[in-house]
């Protein structure tokens, strides 16, 4: 065994752990801390798939800034605990387990009997490809166009998020 | 070296706990939460492919799936607080103006 295959193994079981455990707890801040667990074991994911600097933007703007305003949230408006995944319209719930578990197995089936993803294997040029010197070169030559407008989405949304959370004058 | 199918399964699993959560939580912000895991599943799966490819276009879609995730948590978690100025909850069953 290699250590990439350690690695893949320590950090898909955290993913899966803790992505289940953020479906299933009652309490808001619990999901929301096994969420950050789950970011950063997919940041230790990617790591194994050498993009270095896709691993580090995930711990700074998702663990970081994006869990730290869900947070901010809960704790501010501290919703009641969640009754418990399947004590509330139980039937329900199975139903929507089973579509779940069905898309799964559909997607399972796709990934595991499609010919081509079968036949892929790892490019022998993908240390290079994660690097920030890539992904700058390609960002501000060939998707330039998209990068402004994710700027100027971000600033839409800023000022969206102001205007709407702020405290209605009359 | 590690098949690709093994990063596409787990992909595929966070996903549909992202689908059951959506499906079956009643906060708001839970149900909100179970979105990001979906889009960071598709992220995975995105730099998977970007990496047993050799191509760098799937990184930089992650960078933009990013920049939109962000702008949707600012924007979604500022609609939930006023509604809950509004309401006094955050339980997608108490919010049904619109239903029809």
């Amino acid at each position: 065994m290699n250590l990439e295959i350690i690695l893949f193994v320590i950090f898909s079981a955290i993913a899966v752990v803790s992505s289940v455990l953020m479906v299933t707890r009652r309490n808001a801040i619990m999901s929301a801390l096994f969420l950050i667990l789950n970011f950063g074991a997919l940041s230790g994911l990617y790591l194994t798939l050498h993009a270095q600097f896709i691993a580090v933007v995930q711990v700074i703007v998702y663990a970081g800034a994006i869990m730290v305003l869900f947070l901010f949230v809960i704790m501010l408006l501290r919703p009641a605990d969640d009754k418990g995944l399947l004590e509330e319209h139980p039937k329900m719930k199975w139903f929507a387990i089973g579509i779940g578990v069905f898309i799964f197995l559909q997607l399972a089936f796709v990934i595991l009997f499609s010919s081509t993803v079968g036949s892929i294997v790892q490019a022998p040029n993908n240390i290079e490809i994660g690097t920030i010197q890539s992904i700058g070169k390609e960002l501000y030559t060939k998707y330039l166009i998209p990068f402004e407008a994710a700027a100027f989405l971000l600033l839409a949304a800023a000022i969206g998020a102001i205007v709407l959370a702020k405290k209605k004058f009359n | 070296m590690i098949p690709i199918e093994y990063y596409l399964i787990l992909s595929a699993f966070m996903f549909i706990m992202g689908v059951i959560g959506v499906l079956t939580r009643k906060n708001a912000i839970i149900v909100f939460m179970s979105i990001e895991l979906m889009l960071n599943s598709a992220n995975l799966t995105f730099v998977t492919f970007s990496s047993y490819l050799g191509n760098v276009t799937g990184q930089l879609f992650v960078f933009f799936v990013m920049t939109v995730a962000a702008a949707e948590a600012a924007v979604g978690l500022a609609i939930i607080i006023a509604l809950f100025r509004n309401k006094q909850t955050v339980s997608i069953d108490e919010i049904n103006i619109l239903k029809w």
